[in-house]
């Protein structure tokens, strides 16, 4: 359970930059192949998670087309590890958090970002002095849904970097594999209301956050 | 100091091509909507980029399409008001305040202090925007862009979503921040008595050309728009008493001339002075009065002025015994009708505001 706690919470923190930058890029700009990106981001969601498993397997595995540079150059490896993990959890939950981040930016009012300019903010400075915060409610959301949809996920999961007790075996895995194991069913149980608990806990809590951002910016 | 503007833009069928000069000092550019006053903002703002022409502040280019220069926004030191205000909301009343200035160095130029004692707004610093009144946020809006140290101000109708009330109690400030001023001062608006309430010279424009330049009242004249009196508030304003209520009907008789006009609801007692509103668009006219019509208010009266065009219209100037009301008719019910001035018509009145004097 440690284990799944912290391969989301990276999966999710680290993704979530890149994040805001792709869902500022598909709101705001203008620019060839954004149709290409916008498919792009969210082919995980359609895609069977084996694939986009065996996909990143290809890609980073040990002798996959990036792995080895990556492990050469920065010390990063992804194979079998539950940094593995943690990527493909943050694979998985991107197009969720891309989806609710975009929404937010999109309703942020760009007239505002229009009067931030004439006084003297660049567009960038424009972006996080008015349009950031004001789409920090939806950014939560998408942290909030890309987190769940971290702790959830399975097939990517399992199909990338397997399922090794102590260094891979996230919650989903070990249930399954407890459903598999003759006499199992009571831990099973038990990691399932773990599991139900843990979701609905980070749900509460974006949600009470969420609720103070908005009045704090409506008050 | 001074701005000078020589623009074309062309937008779907709509042609803008604009050239005038603002001086230090106030000057404001009236116009329908459709005349191309935005377009004009959005150009000078750095908002939106004419295809042609050349836009200097001082000499020095914001815009000029030939050597391809276009500041953004932030580098032309024009300070904005728009209309909806738009401030954060997600910042409080002081810090919209600064958001100019902490851009562009607070050294010089009016203190925080300065500017909220003059808005009237040294009250408000802790609020969130949210929670003031229109006029309170417009104040704001006027403190800010000062702040943010403009070489030129930019207002881009201030006052045009305010209500009447709103509207008299923002104006007085801008009259006193502008007056004297040694900026180049736009304002843009389609209200021709803030025009001549605030400014020095005056653009018309129309249909994306500039119909008349200069001096306010030279301007006006020069643009027809003096003739039939105020064309672009289309209507009359008039001072009247209450005659008289029917409590049965909830109707209120006003006192317009010789005459009684009846509108809806018991809006005083009588004796009590008000101000009547009549649009130009709700008066109609007839040469008989009409008999089992539902207006109930047809006062007779003579025709003083006729005035043709623009487009369709014609604009009439009735008396009606005392006080000269306005209706705007087509161009051919006037000629059917025979209109010219001595002509005894009866002004058919849809309807009337009345606001407490």
């Amino acid at each position: 359970m440690g284990l799944s706690l912290r391969v989301a919470a990276v999966a999710t923190l680290a993704s979530l930059p890149l994040a805001v930058l792709t869902a500022l890029a598909l709101a705001r700009g203008r620019f060839p192949g954004k149709t290409l990106l916008d498919g792009l981001v969210h082919l995980p969601l359609v895609l069977p998670p084996v694939v986009t498993g065996y996909l990143l397997l290809v890609a980073f595995g040990r002798r996959g087309l990036l792995g080895p540079a990556l492990e050469s150059c920065c010390g990063l490896t992804f194979s079998f590890r539950w940094t593995g993990a943690a990527l493909a959890a943050a694979v998985m939950g991107f197009p969720l958090m891309v989806r609710a981040i975009r929404l937010s930016i999109e309703a942020v009012d760009r007239r505002l970002e229009d009067a931030a300019e004439t006084l003297g903010a660049s567009r960038i400075g424009a972006f996080f002095a008015v349009t950031l915060p004001l789409s920090l409610p939806g950014v939560l959301a998408g942290a909030t849904l890309g987190f769940a949809k971290a702790l959830g996920e399975f097939g990517a999961t399992i199909t990338f970097v397997s399922s090794i007790p102590g260094e891979t075996r996230t919650l989903p895995a070990a249930i399954y594999a407890l459903t598999q194991t003759p006499g199992g069913d009571a831990a099973a149980g038990r990691l399932v209301l773990v599991a139900v608990a843990l979701s609905l806990a980070a749900l509460i809590a974006s949600e009470l956050l969420a609720r103070r951002l908005s009045s704090r910016i409506a008050a | 100091m001074s701005l000078a503007v020589d623009i074309r833009r062309r937008v779907g069928d709509f042609t803008l091509d604009v050239a005038f000069e603002v001086p230090a000092g106030v000057t404001a550019i009236l116009g329908r909507s459709g005349a191309g006053k935005s377009t004009v903002v959005a150009a000078v703002a750095g908002l939106a980029r004419p295809d042609d022409g050349r836009i200097a502040l001082d000499g020095a280019a914001l815009f000029d399409a030939e050597t391809r220069v276009n500041l953004p926004p932030r580098k032309r030191r024009v300070g904005v008001v728009f209309q909806d205000s738009r401030l954060f909301p997600h910042f409080s009343v002081r810090t919209n305040l600064l958001f100019g200035a902490r851009r562009r160095g607070s050294s010089g130029g009016l203190s925080l202090d300065e500017v909220a004692e003059v808005l009237g707004i040294g009250h408000l610093l802790k609020r969130r925007p949210n929670s003031l009144s229109g006029g309170e946020r417009q104040r704001v809006a006027i403190g800010r862009a000062l702040l943010s140290r403009p070489s030129a101000l930019l207002f881009d109708e201030p006052l045009a979503a305010l209500d009447s009330e709103r509207k008299a109690e923002v104006l007085p400030y801008i009259a006193r921040l502008t007056r004297g001023a040694e900026l180049p001062v736009l304002y843009v608006t389609h209200a021709l008595e803030e025009a001549r309430a605030l400014a020095d010279r005056l653009v018309v424009l129309e249909g994306g050309r500039v119909a008349a330049s200069g001096p306010v009242e030279q301007a006006i004249a020069q643009a027809g728009l003096a003739a039939a009196g105020d064309r672009f508030a289309d209507g009359v304003t008039l001072e009247a008493v209450i005659a008289e209520l029917d409590e049965a009907y909830e109707l209120t008789g006003v006192a317009l001339g010789s005459h009684r006009v009846w509108t809806p609801g018991l809006l005083g007692r009588p004796g009590e002075a008000v101000r009547l509103r009549l649009l130009a668009r709700d008066v109609s006219l007839a040469l008989i009065p009409p008999e089992r019509a539902s207006i109930r208010n047809a006062l007779p009266g003579l025709v003083r002025q006729v005035r043709r065009g623009p487009g369709p219209y014609a604009q009439v100037a009735v008396d009606v015994g005392g006080a000269v009301i306005k209706s705007e008719i087509t161009r051919r019910a006037a000629d059917d009708l025979g209109l010219a001035p001595g002509r005894m018509v009866h002004a058919l009145v849809k309807s009337v505001a009345v606001a407490r004097a």
